[in-house]
């Protein structure tokens, strides 16, 4: 067993309200910088929606992350063999207009223009060349248009649903989405890490945070191909790769990532687990079914005797292994199988966590006589010829699961490789944390039903109150439990804390510039 | 004229020589960061195919094959003791210089025609690209006039390049040769001059060594055991990770 600890993070889709708030703290901190305008990394996208770049799902147009090929792995676009056959032009790179051209708009005209008989306007002007440009996209373009031609229905994980199912999503009573705020997910086996000619990116052994070494990276550009989340990205100024570096700077001075820090839902919580580095390359080449199972099971009980010993012989700090039995993600993960990875299929070992999301497919549709109610309204009221009843009630237990607005098969492409009996077993375990709060506060409920629900979920009434605790009143050092990074062992954990300004975040002391 | 000659094939070699090796050694330990391939492909892709490509790979074709003749120049005359393979290895040679010819007319295209592109170069990007294509060519107008030269630049021209890095310059050989051929020489040391200069310095950094290193990659940035024992000296050392 060689136990090491890993920052891992969970996101609660349900809290999330798609105010991209994550995304602004982290762009004025990390990419406000020339060559990374286009650069995002956190985003928020809406599902079902075809996010950023556009249709990065689909690993047939942009070749990212392993593939299972006998009982080992290789990665789909890049590797060593194809990677420097395609080092003068990589046929599988996205370039900047499957994301979006970077805009701004010439404000001065506004101020400077002369007197005349118009109102002066403002053109928008790219901000790579300087040149006016019509706006196609943005980084957030497809934001709360579920069931538009253009995003919705191009989303890649559409494609396991049969055309029936797809037009009952898009019905205009029955459409539903949800955000999917996504960062770099910090992976187990990274092909990014795995993809790069000059090993410039590597994961860090104390916290298992995936950085690139500016100064090694040569602009070979693979890592952008091989993150299947496509969470790496190409400034085109400096000629270098950059990606998410769960603001480690914050995260050794004990603060939250700022984009964790910021989130006005508080969906977003950050804790250490611990693993066994030994079983990566197992886990990683295992049968596409037991892929979740076995991710999960990588992470040790932090509790574990064991465990705790060979954490200790790895030279794992006491702290830390506390910090791990407090830690948010193993409870959300481990303890209450709330969380699932995004797309375990890719093969990275994902180590940030979705709680799906259960607003979409809380309620039902029914079918119902509205002639009644209508015939009592005023005559002059606008009459809705509709018979559809948006249903919240719990006469039937599971019914809203079982008859969900969103296919449980959509939902299993995005979390579990298409296993949709996991996603249910969350749902429904959502939902009767939720029964059982109803019960405590309204206690409108018979009794009978609530016990069944638990019991049919195997919760108890202690956990479920854990678990309504952790979500909706969790303060935030039980959002986040850091631990220390203990600098008193060591000067820094960085050469250089040092920055210059326009520099990109990784306390280099020497200015950004690129070569002649 | 002598002065001239002197300078072009005696002191040029040497110059170019000294400042390229102490110019990438310098910027290789202080501006690592600018040393970059500086890949413009994101920008524009689909042009860039048919520059990068057939350049790249003619380049390397050709950098082995004067290579081959200047170390092993044996190899290369003993090889072209056949006719049938000296013909072989002119005609593969004349292609891969055409392939870089139309690449690098392809890439200068792109570079003046693209805006983005346009955004992205410096003045000494022009330089180099300048530079390659009219090495290139001198390259191709010597294959086709004074044929064959895989053989006299193993017999004639090696013997020269040797004696200047065996700091025992001759250059005899070179003053009796026609214009072209001296101008290709020229140029050549022109191009290692401003290696460390311009963007040719990425290919001192291909990334060879990605072929025997292991896939996955993790640092530590100390060795916590190590740190904690008391009975272990203060080390200074730490890894460079950035």
């Amino acid at each position: 067993m060689d136990v090491r600890a890993q920052m891992s993070m969970v996101f609660h889709l349900d809290k999330c309200i798609g105010c991209h708030t994550c995304s602004i703290a982290c762009k004025n901190i990390w990419t406000d910088r020339k060559g990374a305008e286009y650069m995002w990394w956190n985003n928020v996208e809406t599902k079902p929606g075809t996010g950023y770049p556009t249709k990065w799902e689909d690993q047939e147009i942009y070749k990212g992350g392993w593939e299972k090929k006998d009982r080992d792995i290789s990665l789909k676009g890049a590797g060593k063999l194809r990677g420097l056959m395609n080092i003068f032009h990589n046929p599988n790179l996205p370039v900047i207009d499957d994301y979006y051209e970077p805009f701004t708009y010439k404000y001065l005209d506004l101020i400077e223009s002369p007197a005349m008989n118009d109102q002066p306007t403002a053109r928008p002007v790219s901000l790579i060349t300087g040149k006016p440009i019509d706006i196609k996209a943005g980084p957030n373009w497809d934001d709360d248009l579920s069931g538009t031609p253009d995003y919705a229905r191009q989303d890649p994980n559409l494609k396991n649903l049969t055309p029936a199912e797809q037009e009952a999503m898009f019905q205009l009573e029955r459409m539903a989405f949800y955000y999917l705020p996504r960062i770099c997910n910090h992976c187990l086996n990274p092909a990014c890490v795995a993809s790069c000619p000059s090993g410039a990116i590597y994961k860090r052994g104390e916290d298992g945070i995936v950085l690139i070494n500016q100064n090694v990276c040569r602009a070979w550009r693979m890592c952008v191909t091989a993150c299947p989340y496509k969470k790496s990205y190409y400034n085109w100024h400096t000629g270098k790769s950059e990606k998410c570096i769960l603001c480690y700077p914050r995260i050794e001075a004990g603060y939250a990532p700022a984009c964790m820090h910021s989130c006005v839902g508080r969906i977003r919580y950050l804790g250490v687990v611990l693993y066994d580095a030994d079983e990566i390359h197992e886990v990683a080449s295992c049968d596409e079914a037991s892929l979740v199972n076995r991710q999960l099971n990588m992470i040790l009980d932090p509790f574990d005797e064991r465990v705790i010993e060979s954490a200790k012989k790895n030279g794992i700090a006491d702290s830390t292994i506390k910090a791990a039995q407090y830690s948010p993600t193993y409870k959300f993960v481990k303890e209450w199988g709330l969380a699932l990875p995004l797309h375990p299929e890719f093969r990275t070992l994902p180590m940030l966590f979705y709680v799906p999301p259960l607003l979409p497919v809380m309620a039902s549709l029914r079918e119902v006589n509205n002639q009644a109610q209508a015939e009592k309204m005023n005559p002059t009221a606008k009459y809705w010829n509709d018979n559809w009843l948006y249903d919240t009630s719990t006469e039937e237990l599971w019914g809203t699961i079982d008859q969900a607005r969103f296919p449980l098969k959509y939902l299993a492409s995005l979390f579990s490789a298409g296993d949709e009996n996991k996603v249910k077993h969350i749902l429904k375990k959502l939902l009767a944390v939720r029964i059982h709060r109803r019960n405590v506060t309204v206690g409108d409920m018979d009794k009978a039903k609530v016990d069944q629900v638990m019991k049919d979920t195997n919760l108890t009434s202690e956990e479920a109150e854990a678990i309504y605790y952790l979500t909706s009143l969790a303060k935030f050092d039980d959002r986040f439990v850091i631990p220390a990074s203990h600098r008193e062992q060591s000067m820094e954990m960085l050469e250089f804390t040092g920055d210059t300004k326009g520099s990109v975040g990784f306390g280099l002391k020497s200015d950004p510039l690129r070569s002649a | 004229m002598t002065i001239l000659n002197t300078f072009f094939y005696i002191i040029l070699p040497y110059l170019a020589l000294f400042i390229f090796l102490l110019g990438t050694i310098y910027r290789y330990r202080n501006v690592k960061f600018q040393i970059s391939s500086l890949s413009s492909e994101f920008l524009e892709g689909k042009k860039l195919f048919w520059g990068s490509v057939p350049f790249h790979w003619g380049m390397l074709f050709l950098f082995f094959g004067h290579l081959t003749a200047f170390l092993i120049p044996r190899s290369v005359l003993l090889w072209n003791s056949h006719p049938v393979r000296l013909l072989v290895l002119e005609v593969a040679a004349f292609a891969f210089g055409l392939s870089m010819l139309v690449g690098l007319i392809n890439l200068i295209y792109r570079r003046w025609t693209q805006d983005r592109i346009r955004v992205v170069t410096s003045w000494m990007d022009h330089v180099v690209e300048i530079l390659l294509v009219t090495q290139v060519f001198l390259g191709l107008w010597v294959a086709l006039e004074y044929r064959w030269g895989s053989s006299w630049f193993a017999s004639s021209l090696t013997p020269y390049l040797r004696s200047i890095f065996l700091l025992e310059p001759r250059m005899d050989a070179v003053v009796a040769m026609p214009l072209v051929i001296r101008l290709h020489i020229i140029g050549a040391y022109l191009i290692v001059m401003l290696f460390p200069f311009s963007r040719l310095m990425h290919a001192l950094v291909a990334p060879l060594d990605y072929i025997w290193r292991p896939y996955q990659r993790v640092i530590w940035n100390w060795n916590k055991n190590k740190v904690r024992n008391p009975s272990n000296g203060w080390s200074v050392y730490r890894p460079k990770n950035n």
